[in-house]
């Protein structure tokens, strides 16, 4: 993967997620659509130096997901991920 | 808007007749990135127009920099609320570009290194309103901003000026791009603050 300044680690998306979810996203596993890789969205790369937030894939790079926020109405984009595993609390 | 951060720290000044609504005046020169910086070498880059047809129009960079190019000094306006003022750029005019191009459709979608795309408009293209740049601030343009060349629409919010530009494809209708499929408006005139749908 190439380098890449001005980011963060996944794990720093879960405030932002919280917000849309009721449940802390960023321990979800997931599944990238492109190259297969599984990891906890906590262990992704999180781009948020853009005009929205974009988390990717941190064996080839895709994107997994984008978050737009402007304040009154978020979209949320997860077409780069084949699945989300999400485990309940028990 | 949300929890994102612009990179911005500048002070705003609300009277001045040249920000658009809602943005502040910064002096430094924010990297916004949606993903890794590219490092295209000049040996291996390319740009191309594609039209509805099929038809390709291709030049590398010999030919790209062999094109007439014209220097241009103009304001700048990130939707994520910053703008710059007097930024100078060197790069070719899209007019020149499109000179030896036959399309009737009205639409196109910019195409980058790295995957990154954006929808404007034809009419936003042509005119002088826009260039590929491969200059800023009398230096090569250098990677974190969108160099060997991007593209530069500066009446357009600042995301439509995508960095790393490798092509532009013509488009019978206005699909959105990378960020207009995400809440991002399909035009974004930041006098108009069309910055979401
Ligand atoms: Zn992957």
């Amino acid at each position: 993967m190439m380098t890449a300044d001005n980011v963060l680690d996944g794990n720093a998306a879960a405030g932002p997620l919280l917000e849309i979810f009721s449940v802390d996203l960023t321990a979800a596993h997931g599944r990238c659509d492109e190259c297969g890789r599984v990891c906890a969205l906590a262990e992704t790369v999180l781009y948020n130096h853009a005009p929205g937030l974009v988390i990717r894939c941190v064996g080839c790079d895709a994107v997994l997901l984008r978050l737009v926020d402007n304040g009154t109405r978020a979209w949320l984009d997860l077409r780069g991920l084949s699945y989300l595993q999400i485990d309940r609390a028990q | 808007m949300g929890f994102f951060s612009s990179g911005f720290s500048g002070r705003g000044r609300s009277d001045n007749p040249d920000l658009p609504p809602g943005q502040y005046l910064t002096e430094s020169f924010p990297v916004l990135s949606a993903g890794p910086t590219p490092r295209i070498a000049t040996d291996d880059w390319e740009f191309t127009i594609a039209t509805e047809t099929g038809k390709v129009h291709r030049w590398n960079w010999a030919e790209f920099r062999a094109l007439p190019a014209e220097d241009v000094t103009t304001d700048i306006h990130c939707v994520t609320s910053w703008s710059k003022l007097g930024t100078g750029w060197r790069g070719v005019s899209l007019d020149t570009l499109f000179s030896g191009v036959e399309t009737s459709a009205e639409f196109t979608m910019a195409h980058s290194y790295g995957g990154y795309t954006t929808n404007v408009p034809l009419d936003d293209l042509l005119g002088g309103k826009a260039w590929v740049a491969f200059d800023f601030d009398g230096e090569a343009l250098e990677p974190e901003h969108g160099g060997p060349a991007r593209l530069l629409v500066p009446h357009l919010y600042f995301w439509k000026s995508a960095k790393w530009v490798r092509g532009i494809r013509m488009m019978q209708s206005d699909d959105p791009g990378f960020w207009e499929q995400n809440g991002y408006h399909l035009r974004g005139d930041p006098w108009l603050e069309q910055r979401y749908w």
